[in-house]
C-alpha cells in the first residue's frame, strides 16, 4: 500500500477496514440465520422461516428487536466495568479480520507476524467474558467467567502449538505467504502435508492436527459442546445473564464474529485460504474478477467449517468441566508437542530439507 | 511521519496514565484492568519500534495468559480497603525514597543518552538486521549463540513447575475417579448380568 502520503494511505486502510467489518457484519446476519436453519434440520424443526422469504430477514428482526429494548444495569453492578465488557468483546472480536487475506493482496494490514497476532486478538477474547462476569456482581455470571478463564487460557495452550506446525510447514508467520505456499493442486494444502507430494507423509500428522485445531476452536469460542462459559442447564446464561438488549447482541455479535474468524483460520493454515486446489490462476486470467472469484472460494471454505461447527453445535452433548480440562491438557497438549516434534524432524531430515 | 508521532504520544500517555491509575486505583480488579491496558499499548510502542514480533508475545504471553490469572485470582480476593490503607503513612517514607532514588536514575540515563554519553555513541540496535525479519533476526540468536542459556531458562522454569505439582499434589484415598478407557471399553457382558429368578422365591444376596 502506498506509505508515502500519509492522508492517501488513512483513507485507504479506514476504507479497507470498513468495507472489512460490513462484509463481516453482512455475512454474520445470514451466518447466524444458517445456524439455527442447520439446527432446525437435525432436529426436523423448520427453524425461522417468517421474517421475508425462507425467514431469510429474521437476524435483522432480530437486531432491531434488541437494539429497541430498555438496558438494564443492575444495581449492584460496576457500570463502568458492566458496559465496556461488551464492546470489549465487540472490538477484540473484530480486530482479527485486519490480518486475514481473502484474496491475492487484498487483505487490511499484511503483517509479517499475522498469525501470532490472530492468536493474540483470540486470547484477549477472554477479557469480555470475565469483565461481563465479574461487573453483574451476580453468582451464575461470576461462575462462567471463572470457567471461560481457565478454558480458553488451557485451550490456547494446544491452539498455538498447532499453529507452530502450519509455521514449520510454511516457514512464515505471515499469512498472505501461507496461503502462497499452498498454491496449485490441492495436495499443497498444509493438511495434505504442504508442498507437494513428496510430504504427503505428514498426511497423517496434519490430519490429527486439524481436527484438534477444529475441536481447539470449539473450545476457544465457547461453542458447544465446551460451551461451559453460559451453560444454560448449569448457569442459567453464564456471563450474560445481567445483560439485556444492545449490550447482549454486541456480545453476541462478537462471539459470532470470533466463530467466523475461527472458521477462516482453519481455511487459511489447512485448506489453502483463497487456493481453489487446481493449478489455475485466475487473476492471471480474469485479472480483478479473478481476486473476487478466489475470495469466493476462500468464502465457500469459510461457510464450510461454519457448517461444521454447527453440526457440532447440533449433535454433540455438552462437556463436563473436569472432562473439558483432562481432553486440554492431558491430551491435546502431549499430542500437539508429539506433532511438533514430528513435523520439525520432517522439515529437518525429510527430503524436503 | 505524523502518523507515528501521533500514534506514539497516544499510546505513550496511555501506558503512564494506566500505569499511574495501576497504583491509584482504589479497587484491585481496576488495577489489573489498567495493568492489561498498560501492557497492551506497551505492545503498541513495540510495534512503531518495528519489533512486532515482542509485540505479539507480549500481548499472547502477559496479558493472554499472565494477566488472565491475576485478574482470576484478584476477583477472587475478599480484600478489606480499610485494612489495606492502615499501613500507607507508615512505609510512605520508603516507598517515597524508593521512588526517588529510580527516578533520579531514569533523568541520569536519559541526560546521558540526550547529551550523547556511552549509550548514545553506539549505533540504535536494528530491529530487522540484514533485511531479516525480527522473528528470524531473535530465532537466530537465540538458537545459535544463546542456546545453552535458552535451554537452562526452560529447564529452571520446568523444575519451577514441577515444585509448584510436588508441592500441591496430595493422593486422597476414596476419591472416585473417571477412568475414561475403562468406560469406553465396557461392554454388555462386563456390564451386566442377567439373573433367572424363580417366582416367589427371590435371589439371595
Amino acid at each position: 500500500m502506498d506509505q508515502t502520503n500519509p492522508l492517501l494511505w488513512f483513507g485507504l486502510t479506514t476504507g479497507g477496514v470498513l468495507l472489512v467489518v460490513i462484509w463481516v457484519l453482512l455475512s454474520l446476519a445470514f451466518l447466524l440465520l444458517a445456524d439455527r436453519k442447520i439446527w432446525a434440520g437435525v432436529q426436523m424443526r423448520k427453524g425461522p422461516n417468517v421474517v421475508g422469504p425462507f425467514g431469510l430477514l429474521q437476524s435483522f428482526a432480530d437486531f432491531f428487536k434488541f437494539v429497541l429494548k430498555e438496558i438494564v444495569i443492575p444495581a449492584g453492578a460496576d457500570k463502568v466495568v458492566f458496559i465496556l465488557a461488551p464492546l470489549i468483546s465487540l472490538v477484540l472480536g473484530f480486530v482479527g479480520w485486519a490480518v486475514v487475506p481473502f484474496a491475492p493482496g487484498w487483505v487490511v494490514s499484511n503483517l509479517n507476524v499475522g498469525i501470532l497476532y490472530l492468536l493474540a486478538m483470540s486470547s484477549l477474547g477472554v477479557y469480555g467474558i470475565i469483565m461481563g462476569g465479574w461487573a453483574s456482581n451476580s453468582k451464575y455470571p461470576f461462575l462462567g467467567a471463572l470457567r471461560s478463564a481457565a478454558q480458553m487460557v488451557s485451550y490456547e495452550v494446544s491452539i498455538g502449538l498447532i499453529i507452530i506446525t502450519v509455521i514449520l510447514l510454511a516457514g512464515s508467520m505471515n499469512l498472505s505467504t501461507i496461503v502462497e505456499k499452498q498454491n496449485g493442486w490441492f495436495w499443497n494444502w498444509n493438511v495434505f502435508g504442504g508442498a507437494g507430494l513428496k510430504n504427503l507423509i505428514l498426511l497423517p500428522v496434519m490430519v490429527v492436527a486439524m481436527g484438534m485445531f477444529y475441536i481447539s476452536g470449539l473450545a476457544e469460542t465457547n461453542r458447544p459442546p465446551f460451551d461451559l462459559p453460559e451453560a444454560e442447564s448449569e448457569l442459567v446464561a453464564g456471563y450474560q445473564v445481567e445483560y439485556s438488549s444492545t449490550p447482549y447482541l454486541l456480545f453476541m455479535v462478537a462471539e459470532y464474529s470470533n466463530i467466523v474468524l475461527m472458521c477462516a483460520m482453519i481455511s487459511v493454515l489447512f485448506f489453502g485460504g483463497w487456493n481453489l486446489g487446481l493449478p489455475i490462476d485466475l487473476v492471471a486470467m480474469w485479472g480483478w474478477w479473478g481476486k473476487l472469484a478466489l475470495a469466493l472460494v476462500f468464502y465457500a471454505k469459510i461457510v464450510f467449517w461454519f457448517f461444521m461447527f454447527a453440526m457440532a453445535k447440533a449433535i454433540v452433548p455438552r462437556y463436563r468441566y473436569d472432562q473439558l480440562m483432562r481432553l486440554g491438557w492431558k491430551v491435546f497438549l502431549p499430542t500437539s508437542l508429539v506433532l511438533v516434534a514430528a513435523v520439525a524432524a520432517w522439515r529437518v531430515f525429510g527430503p524436503g530439507a | 511521519m505524523p502518523l507515528q508521532a501521533i500514534a506514539f504520544y497516544l499510546l505513550a500517555f496511555v501506558t503512564l496514565a494506566s500505569g499511574l491509575l495501576v497504583v491509584s486505583a482504589k479497587n484491585p480488579v481496576h488495577s489489573v484492568l489498567f495493568l492489561i491496558t498498560a501492557f497492551f499499548s506497551a505492545a503498541g510502542l513495540f510495534v512503531l519500534l518495528g519489533a512486532e514480533f515482542l509485540a505479539m508475545l507480549l500481548v499472547v504471553v502477559y496479558v493472554g495468559a499472565v494477566a488472565v490469572l491475576f485478574l482470576f485470582v484478584v476477583m477472587m480476593l475478599d480484600v478489606d480497603f480499610a485494612e489495606l490503607r492502615q499501613g500507607f503513612t507508615q512505609y510512605l517514607p520508603y516507598g517515597g525514597a524508593v521512588g526517588v532514588v529510580i527516578a533520579v536514575e531514569m533523568v541520569m540515563v536519559i541526560a546521558a543518552v540526550a547529551s550523547n554519553g556511552a549509550a548514545a555513541k553506539h549505533a540504535l540496535p536494528n530491529a530487522s538486521p540484514g533485511g531479516a525479519s525480527n522473528t528470524e533476526a531473535l530465532g537466530r540468536v537465540l538458537y545459535t549463540d544463546y542456546v545453552f542459556f535458552f535451554q537452562l531458562a526452560g529447564l529452571v522454569l520446568l523444575v519451577a513447575m514441577i515444585g509448584a505439582i510436588v508441592l500441591t499434589l496430595r493422593h486422597k484415598p476414596g476419591v472416585k475417579r473417571q477412568d475414561i478407557g475403562k468406560q469406553v471399553a465396557r461392554t454388555p457382558k462386563t456390564g451386566m448380568q442377567l439373573v433367572q429368578i424363580k417366582p416367589g422365591e427371590g435371589i439371595s444376596e
